[in-house]
This record gives structure tokens, sequence and C-alpha cells, in this order.
């Protein structure tokens, strides 16, 4: 690790100023991403602006037919919060397959999309719910928010808030761990909304998550594992490493989207 | 039998230290003065340097001192030696070329060690390093055996064709007339991949020079003090024993990994020396999976001929190992002596021929894992008997019975080499056919089958050598050292104890071990008695922990110490109680007269012993301390049956391990829960090898699975819980008639898990599945075989 200035904000403006200020800040969260990076000398931030001290960042509601999750938010908050089980299984499912039990104590939703893996969990329920990203500027639509790897529609120093999900009728999350990391090799999240069927892919894609359209119409006309069953990505823009080709990548698509959909009941 | 007592289940006595954090590893230690090294390391697999500009880092801030590979050889420092020869076929020596502990005008494999920069912080020595320019003359790499014999970019001007050495062992021309009496033969092409030991502690050191008294010290996470100050005293730096001292404190963990005498070692203990600081290097886990030596990798291809009757004629195999850039301290011998010598495995096979050509390539220096040689010993035949068995339509366990070898052969000596002293391999079969429920298997897999999954069964039979080793046995195959153990007891004057054993540990409970035999054989408590090793300065001398010798060898000194003391105190006692000699009994702690009421404690005799007031001096010597040196008159030879039950999700190619039953025979057990523990602990990692973990360098040898989010470690969740027996056969020529215990594990359990994959398969044309068996290569491999049966 290099060295650095930490900052502990005890407002979001001051937070927003302290980063736009800094030489090449970074926001932290959890930390779980970022301190990783930092250790093995990948990055470099100026400064630490931590965002453990901003209030109201950290929580989970149901507003209007939404659930809305703080920033800081704990993955393990989330797995445990019974308004997210009632409401929406398979954000609940999600965010206990998250890495380990301390991860999941220290990793937030904040840090976990403003990060975009394209290996993350996150990612897939945002976009298979087409949740809603709140920074301290303005509303994203997570349509539009995840641009490709690691990429995020977020402005320098933008500071995401909350995410809010729309409640869908149902929803599941299956996912094939990579073996070593246990990051998602593939990650389904299928939801049956007011909108239609949504179906996002994550860890597959060389952009990171996507939307499957051919399976969410599918699902449209008879939602049962049956109808996606049969459809079949072609490999070609999806990763391909030592765990996974993209031949076995694009098969376990299907897997784990039939599973995802048969996990909605 | 007593209470705590050989044979005993107690708790072992270093766990509270280890469990509530109080143990202390090389890490924790602190010398006044320290400062602080960082070592850099190559980025590129093979090149040559052609300047190294360490101005900008000797002038950083905190920084003390850089040292390069033309530093200690202006010193005259030697290369770091390899610590077994071994010959080719012709009897001509192997190639041992050079192995600077600083690299020298050329890299070798990514993480060669090329500068040392100390200063006063850690991270001051990490940050002056990114300021060393290196000029590197990139060649290319070799990395893949095969390439390496056939021409590759040579790893050494001075090892032509890659090779270390092309060796050979068994009778040939027997070999060649079994197969011309076969009438079935079964062939396999095997690779045993490579391995990153992981051990959980990183290595470290801590290297420090006294200027009044010229001695060295070295702290460092070792198996073997003894062997590191004898190496890199001897041979590399120069230093007499007298002048160097090897401290190694609590270790966690080592496998194999931390026997080796390392470069940073040596690195470490010169440039405290000259600029007379003691100097502390810790490798962060990245620099470990670069520079701890690796596990296994080999390339085999074997055959089996076989009469009309499944009877085994002969066997031949052929392998290639590597030994990655430079010859690790034991490399040489794992890949022969501990791997050729157990080729005939529990079978009565006459004829057994196998040849090795040990490999040069561009990757971190392979060398002993946990069972070294033995594994890959294992894996090759009975994945071999297998595949034999499915060929000759005999059931796994008809043809393993056929060809064991019968209780009444021991001692049996074998074609390649060794005498085994005793074994029931039926026995160890029944116990596990039984413990693994066989007869319920169809059941089980049929309900799979229902439930869309594949279900399977796999079978090993194995056999290992341990008690490593007979010296003149080992000689006489070319170790460069002797592989006795030595004991100390030192009984106090309230007849507390301390024994000082050569044998070092790394975790596996010999403080409690051999505090039970202490106990059983002096009747004195647990509490009473410590256990002390890893200290050259404390220890007498020792050959360390390896090859499941600990108890095996240093158990044995320590019994052979323990009976001079009870020699000695019964002498006292004799004298004390005014009998003779031979009427003296010692039993339950206690010295009696025989036929009489008279008696004396043990701790009488000893406070006695250190109050001699009234000793016939000219007969009886003051003080109860008695030392002892034991060398083993053979090998052990552990073995069992490992029966693995697996279940397959054939839709994403995922393995779960159902059952596993690990059935041992160890020889005398002295403590069960420790022997179930290492069992428990081997199985894992042999479920690691099997499944999981699997060394990947790119073209460039550059390491793909340099880190825990590519290189898979066994978890929990990866385990199952097993079911752990023993049957017993006592070892023939050692005094507790124990084997060892701490490899078993690892060697017999990867055949059956693969076995167990092969057989849920087979029915689908699924022929071989390459460890590890990843989801991704069994669902490859069911694609494979439906295309392949799709086009027949
Ligand atoms: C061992 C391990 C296993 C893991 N397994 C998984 C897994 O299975 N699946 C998975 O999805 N993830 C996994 N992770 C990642 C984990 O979920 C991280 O917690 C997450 O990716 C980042 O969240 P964080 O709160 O730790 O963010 P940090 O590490 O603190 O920050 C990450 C990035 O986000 C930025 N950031 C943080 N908060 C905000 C905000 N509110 N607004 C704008 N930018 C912000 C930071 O500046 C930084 O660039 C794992 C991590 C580890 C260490």
């Amino acid at each position: 690790m290099y060295e650095f200035e930490y900052q502990k904000p005890s407002s979001l403006s001051e937070a927003a100023s302290a980063i736009k200020s800094a030489d090449d800040g970074s926001l932290l969260a959890g930390g779980q991403t970022l301190l990783p990076t930092m250790k093995q000398r990948l990055a470099s931030p100026s400064d630490l602006v931590d965002l453990s001290g901003v209030p109201g960042l950290s929580g989970i509601s149901v507003v209007d037919g939404n659930v809305v999750i703080g920033a800081m938010t704990t993955h393990a908050a989330v797995a445990a919060s019974a308004d997210v089980k009632s409401n929406i299984a398979g954000l609940a499912k999600l965010a206990g397959c998250i890495g380990d039990p301390q991860v999941r104590h220290r990793g937030t939703i904040g840090g976990s999309i403003a990060n975009n893996d394209p290996a993350a969990d996150y990612p897939g329920a945002c976009l298979g719910l087409g949740a809603t990203i709140v920074t301290n500027n303005r509303e994203i639509s997570a349509d539009d928010f995840f641009v490709g790897l690691f990429e995020t529609a977020l402005d320098d120093g933008e500071i995401i808030t909350a995410v809010r999900f729309p409640i869908p009728e149902k929803s599941d999350y299956s996912k094939f761990a990579q073996p070593a990391s246990r990051f998602s090799l593939v990650g389904a999240f299928v939801a049956k909304t007011s909108n239609g069927a949504r179906v996002a892919i994550t860890g597959a894609g060389q952009a990171g998550v996507f939307r499957v359209p051919a399976m969410e119409s599918a699902l449209n006309g008879d939602f049962s594992a049956a109808s996606v069953g049969s459809i079949s990505l072609p490999s070609d823009d999806l990763n391909s490493d030592i765990h996974g080709s993209a031949d076995y990548r694009a098969h376990l698509v299907t897997v784990m989207a039939k599973r995802a959909v048969d996990g909605c009941g | 039998m007593n209470a705590t007592g050989i044979g005993a289940a107690v708790k072992r006595k270093e766990d509270f230290r280890f469990l509530t954090g109080q143990g202390t590893y090389t890490d924790d230690i602190n010398r006044p003065g320290q400062a602080y090294a960082y070592i850099l390391r190559s980025p590129l697999a093979h090149a040559n340097i052609k300047n190294i500009d360490t101005t900008a880092a000797k002038a950083a801030d905190g920084v003390l001192a850089v040292f390069i590979g033309d530093d200690m050889a202006a010193d005259g420092v030697g290369g770091i030696p390899c610590g077994w020869g071994v010959n080719n076929k012709d009897g001509s020596a192997m190639a041992e070329p050079a192995h600077p502990a600083l690299a020298q005008g050329k890299v070798r494999y990514v993480g060669d060690q090329v500068a040392i920069v100390i200063a006063e912080t850690y991270t001051q020595a990490k940050d002056a390093a990114e300021t060393i320019s290196v000029d590197y003359e990139e060649l290319p790499a070799v990395i893949n055996m095969e390439a390496a014999l056939a021409g590759g970019p040579l790893v050494h001007d001075d090892a032509p064709g890659n090779m270390s050495y092309d060796w050979g062992l068994g009778d040939l021309d027997a070999v060649n007339e079994g197969f011309k009496n076969a009438t079935q033969v079964s062939k396999i092409d095997i690779v045993n991949n490579r391995l990153i030991p992981n051990a959980m502690e990183p290595r470290a050191g801590i290297g420090e020079y006294d200027t009044a008294t010229g001695e060295y010290t070295l702290y460092t996470t070792t198996q073997n003090p003894h062997v590191i100050r004898l190496l890199m005293g001897a041979f590399v730096l120069n230093i007499p024993e007298h002048k160097l001292r090897i401290v190694s404190p609590d270790v966690g963990g080592g496998f194999g990994s931390k026997i080796f005498h390392y470069a940073e070692e040596a690195i470490l203990t010169w440039a405290a020396g000259k600029i007379q600081r003691p100097i502390k290097w810790t490798a962060e886990r990245s620099d470990a999976f670069i520079s701890d030596a690796h596990g296994r990798d080999h390339i085999t291809h074997a055959e089996l001929a076989m009469d009309a009757d499944g009877k085994f004629l002969a066997l031949k195999v052929s392998t290639k190992a590597n030994m990655g850039a430079y010859l690790s301290t034991f490399a040489t011998s794992v890949p022969t002596y501990l791997y050729g010598t157990l080729l005939a495995g529990v079978y009565s096979t006459p004829a057994v021929y196998v040849e090795v050509k040990s490999v040069f390539t561009n990757t971190v220096p392979v060398d002993a894992y946990r069972g070294a040689g033995r594994p890959e010993a294992s894996y090759l035949l009975e994945r071999l008997v297998d595949r034999a068995a499915r060929e000759t339509g005999h059931s796994q366990v008809d043809l393993r019975r056929k060809n064991f070898i019968p209780n009444d052969a021991f001692p049996y000596q074998t074609p390649v080499a060794l005498a085994y002293d005793s074994g029931d391999y039926n026995a160890s079969l029944d116990e596990a056919l039984k413990r693994a429920d066989v007869v319920g298997f169809e059941a089980r897999k049929a309900e799979s089958e229902r439930n869309g999954k594949r279900r399977g069964l796999g079978y090993s039979t194995y056999i290992e050598a341990c008690g490593i080793a007979p010296s003149a046995v080992a000689g006489a195959l070319g170790a460069r050292a002797g592989l006795y153990e030595s004991a100390n007891v030192r009984v106090h004057p309230t007849g507390s104890v301390t024994v000082y054993t050569g044998s070092h540990s790394t975790g596996q409970g010999h403080e409690t071990a051999f505090a039970q035999l202490v106990s059983d054989t002096l009747g004195v408590s647990l509490e009473s008695v410590d256990i002390v090793h890893g200290d050259t300065n404390k220890v007498q001398f020792g050959m360390g922990t390896y090859g499941s010798r600990s108890l095996a060898v240093g158990g044995e000194a320590l019994m052979k110490a323990l009976n001079k003391i009870t020699d000695k105190a019964g002498k006292i006692a004799a004298h004390c109680l005014e009998a003779s000699e031979a009427d003296i009994e010692f039993k339950d702690g206690q010295f009696s007269v025989a036929g009489t009421d008279k008696s004396m404690a043990f701790s009488d005799v000893a406070l006695t012993a250190y109050v001699p007031h009234n000793f016939p001096h000219e007969t009886l010597e003051p003080g109860l301390e008695e030392n002892a040196f034991y060398d083993p008159a053979n090998f052990t030879f552990p073995g069992g049956c490992h029966i693995c039950e697996v279940e397959i999700d054939p839709d994403t190619g995922t393995v779960s391990v159902e059952n596993f039953v690990a059935v041992d025979d160890v020889g005398r057990v002295i403590n069960p829960m420790i022997v179930e523990g290492q069992v428990h602990g081997g199985v894992a990692q042999g479920i690691g090898q099997a499944l999981l973990e699997g060394c990947i360098y790119d073209e460039s040898g550059q390491l793909t699975t340099g880190s825990f989010m590519d290189y898979t470690m066994p978890r929990a969740d990866n385990i199952p819980n097993m079911d752990v027996g023993n049957t017993v056969t006592l070892c023939a020529h050692n005094s507790l008639g124990v084997k060892g215990c701490g490899e078993v594990g690892a060697i017999g359990s990867p055949p059956a898990v693969i076995n167990a994959i092969v057989d849920s398969l087979w029915g689908l044309g699924v022929r071989d599945i390459a460890m590890p068996a990843t989801p991704q290569k069994i669902w490859q491999a069911i694609a494979t075989a439906q295309t392949s049966q799709a086009a027949e």
C-alpha cells in the first residue's frame, strides 16, 4: 500500500467536496475491493474519503412499491432483511451468496455497483429488476448505469446514495460460482415484473452484465423453465478464461436461467 | 493403559496456544535494531540481466543497503545446494547447474530473486525496490516439459536438452518378458497436476549477526533447522556450526514446502553480517505463490501386462518430472527414490521397470509436497488398476484382491528395491467396503439418476513409504545426508521432564504425542513434560520433520533415550532401596524390589539423582539425562483403502463428494484423535488436488494462478464428513510398531476421487478425466463423449 490521506466527512455535501478537491481521491465504502487493490499496489489514491460517517446512507425501507436500499448497506444486512426477503426474494438470496461472511459484513451495495466488476452479483439484480441508482446529483436507471467492464455512468466524484428496486411479482437468482474466487462465473437474475419478464446475466459477458431479450420474450409468452431451456446464447461476446470457456459460459447461461425461472416458483 | 499414554486420545497440548493466537511464529519475533527487507523478484520467466541500476534505491528514504548477485559473488558466497544426487541410467552423474541465491547474469523463472533492499521499514524497502531499474534482455521461455525435452530453449547452458537426469529402476528384461507372455495389456496416460502448497503461514526470516561473538542467527520458518544450518553454513556461507544458530519457532504448516533451504535464508543471514543489524523478511502471499517450491507435476505413460486371469505380470512406466528452473533441496529424490520404488504398490507384480526424465523449465522449482513422490505413484497405479479392471471385466475389488501381496509373503521384497515388512491389504479393504456401504451403492445410484444426476464409486488401495530413512539405504541411493533422528531426555530434580527432539513440528501435534510416550514410559503426567524443538542451540541435532518420519524415527529415538533413563533410574533405585539391580521392577512410575513392599517413586529417584549424598561415584554418576540417536532399519509402509462416492450434476459438471471412507494402517496408534486429524487434513489436500487445485502457467511463463482468486484451495464446503478408520499391522522393525500417518490422506485419496468420477461417467463414454476435475472439464468430457458417441 502507498501512503494516502484519510478523511471521514460527516455529511454528504462534505463528502462530495472532499472527493472533488482531492488530487486523485477514492470514496471508501466497505473496502472489500478497494483495500485489496491498494495492498497490491494496483491502486494508489491520494485520498480516501470514508463514507461510513455520512448519516442516512445505510438502511432498507419499503416505499411506494419499491425496496430502497441505502448505498452503505452491507450485503449481510440485505440478505437478512425481512423486507427484502418478503418483497424481492431473489435479491436477498443474491446478497447472501456474495463472498464469505466477513465480506458480506463489510461490503456494501453502493461499493459493489460503483465498482461494476463483470463477475459481481449485484449488477445482475439491478438490471434484472430495472432498479434506479440514486446519487447525490441525479437518478440513473440500471439500463443506463452499467456501461462496460468496471465502468459506470457515474461522473467523477459522484456518490451513490441509494438503489431503488421496484418490487416484482416474483424473482430468483441462480449463481454458478467461479471455483477459486467464488464470484459469479455465470449468474442469472430472473424477475416477473408488471412490465414483463426481465433476465439479466452477470459473470459471462465481455462487457459486463447484460439482458437476454430472447429469454425475456419467451418468458412473456410462457413463464416456465422450459421456455428458456431451448434458448442458447452465441458464445462470441462471452468471457473466456481458465475457469470457463465462452462455450461453457454460454451453456451455463441457459442452465442458470432455467434454474432461476424454476426458483421463482 | 495409562490414561495419558500410548493409545489415549488426549487433547493436544499445543492447541490452547495456537487457538488463542498466542503461538510464536517467526514473524512474531522482533529483534532490537531490526531492519526490514524486500526481495525484488524477476517479472520475466527467462532473461539475461544486462544491467541493474540501484543508485536511486540506495539513495531512497530509509534505505540501509541494496545488494545484488554480484555482491554475493564478490564475497564468495556459494550456490544453493541440492541434497540428493541421482545418477543417469548409464551411471553418470546428473546435471546439477549452479543455483545462485541472487540471480547472476540471468533470471530463470518469474519470482527468481534479483535484489534485496534493506530499509528502516518494510514500506521504505518496497518503495525503493520500485526505483531499481533492471535491464532485461528477454529470452524465449520454456514452460512445457515436452517442449523442453524437444529442443526448447535451454534453461541452463550446462544442462543439455533441459534434462537433469534420465534414471531407471527395475529389470527391463524381466518386464519385457512379462509383456511377451501377457494376454491383456492396459495402458494409461496420466498427468499429475502441479500444486502450490500454500501453508497458512507464509515463509519468513530474520537474519542477525552478533559483532561481539561473531555468531550468526537465522530465525526461519523451516521444518528442519539443523539441515538448514548444515546446508547454509557448510555449502553457502562458510559459517561453522558453532557460530551459526537456526531458530525455527512455531511453524504454521509446511507440507514439505518448508523443508528446503531457500535462497532468502542465505541472503538474509549474509546481509545481516554486511550491515550488522538484524533484518526481517516476511513473504507476502503473492511472493509465496512464485517462490515456495511447488509440488507434483509429472507426465506419465504406463502399461500393465496381465495374464488371462487378470494376474499382473509386469508394469512398465515412463515419467517426465518437472524440476522447475533449479534443483531444490530434495527435488531430485522425489520422482525417483520416493516414486519409482513405490510402483509395486500393494500388488505382487513380479516385474516392474520405471524410467524418469527430470526436466528443467522456466518455472518455480518443484520439490516434495505432502506425500512427495508416493502420491504420484499411488495415483498412477490406482488409476491404471481401475482401468484394467474395467477393460478386463473384473470388479474393482476382485482384481485388487487377486493381485494383493498375501499376508504370508511378508517380509516382501518388491522388484523395485523396497522390502515391505508388514501389511494386511484385505483387512483394510474389507473394513472400507463395510464402512462405505458398497452394498447399498446401486440403490443410491438409481436414486441419483432419478434426479438427473450421476453417481460413482472409486477405490484406491495404496501403500507408501515413511519413516525416512535408513541412512545406509539413503546414502547408497544418493542422499547427501544421514536420515536418523536424535532425542535428549532431561529429567529435572523434581521429576518433570524436558525432551529435546530433532524432529521439528509444523503443527502436527508432536508436543502431545511425544509427551504421551514419556508419560507412558516414565509414568509421569503430560503436564510435567515439555517437548523442545526448533532451535539448534537447544537441540543436540536433528533431521527435522517430513516424510511422516517424526514418530517412526524421532519417536523411536525418544524411546531409546527413555529406555536409557529407566535403566539409569533403575540403578539409582537399586542403590537407594539397597537391592540388586536385577530385582528392580518399574511400573506406573514406581520402582520396587521384586517380592517386597519396598518401592520408590520416579520423582524421588530423580531428586536423588541430583542430590547424590551417598552415591558410589565410581559406579553411579549423578544426574538423570540421556541422549540417543536412532537410525531406522528400514522404511515403514503405511497403506490402506480409500473409497470415495461422488455425485455429478451433468448440467454443470459439478462434483459433490458424497462420502469418503479412509481406512488406513498406520501401525500402532499413539493418539487416535491426532491420527484422525492428520487423515482429515491429508484427504482434504487430496480432494483439493483431485478437484480444485491446478497451477497454470501461460506460454510466456507468467503464473496465471498467482493468487487465491484463481488458484482454488479446498474449503470446508468442498470436503465431506469423512469416515476415518484404522486396521493395524505393526511395523516389524521399530519398538513402537508405528508407521506414520502424516501423508496417507494425501497419498490415498486422489485416485479414489478420480476413479469415482470415471465410474460415474464411464457409461457415457468418458474414459479419463484429468486433475483437477473442475466442473468445466467434466462438462467438456461429457459433451465430447456424447458427440463422439453420436458420430458412431
Ligand atoms: C474475498 C472476497 C470475495 C468476494 N466475493 C464476491 C462475490 O462473490 N460477489 C460479488 O459481487 N462481490 C464479491 N466481492 C466484492 C465485494 O462484494 C465488495 O464488497 C464490493 O465489490 C465492493 O463493495 P465495498 O463496499 O467493499 O466497496 P469499496 O471496496 O470500499 O469500494 C469499491 C469501489 O466503489 C467506490 N464506491 C464505494 N462506495 C461508493 C458510493 N457510495 N458511491 C460511489 N462510489 C463508491 C469506491 O470508490 C471504489 O472505487 C468479494 C470481495 C472479497 C474481498
